[in-house]
């Protein structure tokens, strides 16, 4: 499983937020998107996780290759629990109801969230919202992880906790494109400078 | 022939090429066919006089349903091919055809009170063009609606084609109901009886009135694609400055 | 396939009857809304019989556009329809769970109460069935065409505004049709060519809609 990316342009409205953009990526690598607001992260992730058509250029991937995107919104429903939100995302990947079940309990374990299981959402801090959003990235293992601004609200704990999950994803051959204005524990990951493209 | 339309300063080359005809068009059609009707034709045996409205009414009902199928289309262009110049055709349109819709209606409302004796009547082809004035501003609202026009756009045209496709069945459902609650009324153009006498002067409006809507057309549109490119220009100026 | 379209089908279920939801408005709005019209017109018994099929539909009309708005906006805003987007079902199905969903949560319900408000209105108890069956048949429609109206506006200023404005002439045959089988049914004809346009156009909107809604939402998505 490997990534190319080659001449990417991206047109948002009527203005261009950054112009050929070419990188790859081989199986463990992780890619560290920077630069400042408005320069084209998100819209960058967002384009490889097909919801916005490139203007230009063009994105190789395998077919079979699954990969999950994580805004910087949290999609945690107020009326719900923790644990049956993360339950609607195992099922909406197609996991049938046992299955959901033990793997949402465990990625909330993981995440540090058990005792808030039954607690609705509503109920939860900026940081819980997070770690549940980023617990979907455990419920169903995929090959490529496109993260926006993972670590927004986090604490250092959480941070680190992060940093493990991200170790163990890249471990097993997986691939992590992260889009970030801090420092995230991501070591030797690439890093792509935006809007210029420049690698490095 | 679409993609080297798509150019926006080849389309409007073409564009300033036809305007000066459709205009001539335009300004030829309506006054011969404007002043052959409304002054030399003949009156009507039982209408009188009255009928005369019949040649501004019908033109612009023909226009409001020929402009929406052209937004249509227009629209169809550019979600398929995603055609730039399509879309703001599309949207230079509609206004245009909602000018038309509300002529037909006003015209229809003045003719309805010598004939029935009452400014509006529930008329089958008058709600329908009642609905398609509506249709009309939806359309508009949406584009109106959004502050990214590239957005407006695509959603315009997804909102014209569901429109294109639904109309005829709102016609047919209008007509329906109209048999149910009164039997269909006047102002119908019976075709092969038709008289020459009425006849030429409509078309010739019609006529004018398609080389007026190519006119205003790509005035609209050329407004449209100078605008956008004024916006884009203040963007980057925007943008110089804050870089340097 | 189907386990993710239920999926998607009980969670808005659920959101939909919570506290939060709307339906219990909706109905509310439906009932209000042709409590006034005696108050309106006047309570002459036979005033009301000869407009109440009329009412009914328009009220329903009307009351099937309250929540449109908030059907996939809520989902837009908090990040929802991102992961919508990642489940292994195409847009347009993902679209139909969700339109089905509103449609059980206001269509529905709708058409269950109506023969009360019928009652209220002086109709022809008789005539109760084809009320229903019609009701049955249009409301759907509504849900569809009015969740093209909901993903266009995604995103849009005024939306709760603009959602009407645009999908209630659209909907017009709805009332045509869905209005003349009662009315068929009360003069003693059949209410079977009614109903059975009602039907088509039914089948028309299932299979068009996804497509327009599923269009509208990749534009949201960007």
């Amino acid at each position: 499983m490997a990534l190319a990316v080659e001449g990417l342009v991206c047109i948002r409205g009527e203005r261009q937020l950054f112009s050929d953009v070419n990188f790859r990526l081989a199986a463990g690598e992780a890619l560290l998107l920077r630069g400042p607001n408005g320069s084209g992260k998100s819209s960058l992730l967002r384009l490889l996780a097909g919801f916005l058509p490139a203007a230009s250029g063009r994105v190789l991937r395998d077919e079979e290759a699954r990969l999950f995107y994580v805004g910087h919104q949290d999609a945690v429903k107020p009326q719900l629990s923790t644990e049956d939100n993360l339950v609607f995302w195992a099922r909406l990947l197609g996991l049938d109801d046992a299955e959901a079940q033990r793997q949402s309990v465990a990625a909330l374990e993981a995440a540090g969230l058990s005792r808030q299981r039954r607690l609705p959402g509503r109920y939860l801090s900026a940081g819980q919202k997070r770690r549940l959003a980023l617990a979907r990235l455990l419920v169903a293992p995929a090959d490529l992880w496109l993260l926006d601004e993972p670590t927004n609200a986090l604490d250092t704990a959480a941070v680190a906790w992060l940093g493990g999950v991200l170790a163990t994803h890249r471990t097993s051959g997986g691939m992590v494109i992260l889009a970030s204005h801090v420092d995230v524990p991501l070591p030797d990951a690439r890093r792509l400078d935006l809007p210029e493209g420049r690698l490095s | 022939m679409l993609h080297a339309l798509a150019n926006p300063a080849r389309f409007l080359r073409l564009m300033g090429a036809i305007r000066p005809y459709a205009a001539a068009v335009a300004v030829i059609g309506l006054v011969v066919g404007l002043g052959w009707g409304l002054l030399y034709s003949p009156p009507d045996y039982q209408q009188g006089e009255t009928v005369r409205i019949m040649y501004i009414h019908v033109p612009a009902a023909w226009m409001a349903m020929f402009i929406y199928a052209a937004m249509a289309v227009a629209s169809a262009t550019a979600l398929i091919w995603r055609h730039p110049v399509a879309e703001l055709a599309a949207k230079a349109s509609a206004p245009v055809g909602a000018a038309f819709t509300l002529i037909c209606l006003i015209t229809g409302s003045l003719w309805g009170k010598p004939m029935w004796g009452t400014w509006w009547v529930w008329d089958a082809r008058l709600t329908s063009m009642l609905i398609l004035f509506f249709l009309y501003l939806g359309y508009i609202a949406l584009w109106e609606a959004f502050d990214d026009p590239s957005r407006a756009g695509r959603a315009a045209a997804i909102l014209a084609l569901v429109g294109a496709v639904n109309l005829p069945i709102i016609k047919f459902s209008v007509d329906w109901w109209n048999t149910l609650h009164q039997p269909a009324s006047v102002m119908t153009l019976a075709g092969p009886k038709i008289h020459p006498d009425i006849l030429w002067p409509l078309l010739i409006t019609a006529i004018g009135a398609k080389g007026y809507y190519v006119w205003v057309l790509s005035l609209r549109v050329r407004a449209e694609i100078l605008q956008r490119q004024a916006r884009i220009l203040r963007f980057s100026a925007a943008t110089d400055r804050r870089a340097g | 396939m189907m386990k993710v379209f239920l999926a998607i089908v009980g969670r808005d279920l659920r959101l939909g009857f919570g506290a939060q939801g709307a339906m219990m408005t909706t109905l509310l709005f439906f009932v209000l809304a042709v409590s006034l019209f005696p108050l309106g017109v006047g309570p002459e018994p036979q005033i009301l019989a000869r407009i109440a099929a009329g009412v009914i539909w328009v009220a329903a009309l009307l009351a099937a556009m309250l929540s449109l708005d908030r059907l996939f906006q809520t989902d837009q805003e908090d990040g929802t329809l991102d992961l919508l987007a990642q489940a292994p079902l195409p847009l347009g199905l993902v679209a139909l769970a969700k339109t089905l969903a509103h449609w059980l949560t206001t269509g529905l319900p709708l058409t269950m109460i109506a023969p009360l408000l019928a009652v209220m209105m002086q109709m022809d108890l008789a005539v109760m069935p084809v009320l229903l069956l019609a009701l049955l048949l249009g409301t759907p429609s509504l849900s569809l065409i009015g969740a093209i109206g909901a993903a266009l506006t995604l995103g849009a200023r005024r939306g709760a505004v603009l959602v009407p404005l645009i999908t209630l002439p659209l909907v017009i045959p709805v009332l045509i049709f869905g209005v003349g089988a009662v009315e068929a049914a009360s003069y003693g004809l059949t209410a079977s060519p009614h109903l059975l346009l009602l039907g088509a156009f039914l089948a028309g909107t299932l299979t068009l809609s996804p497509f327009a809604i599923a269009g509208a939402i990749k534009l949201a998505l960007e």
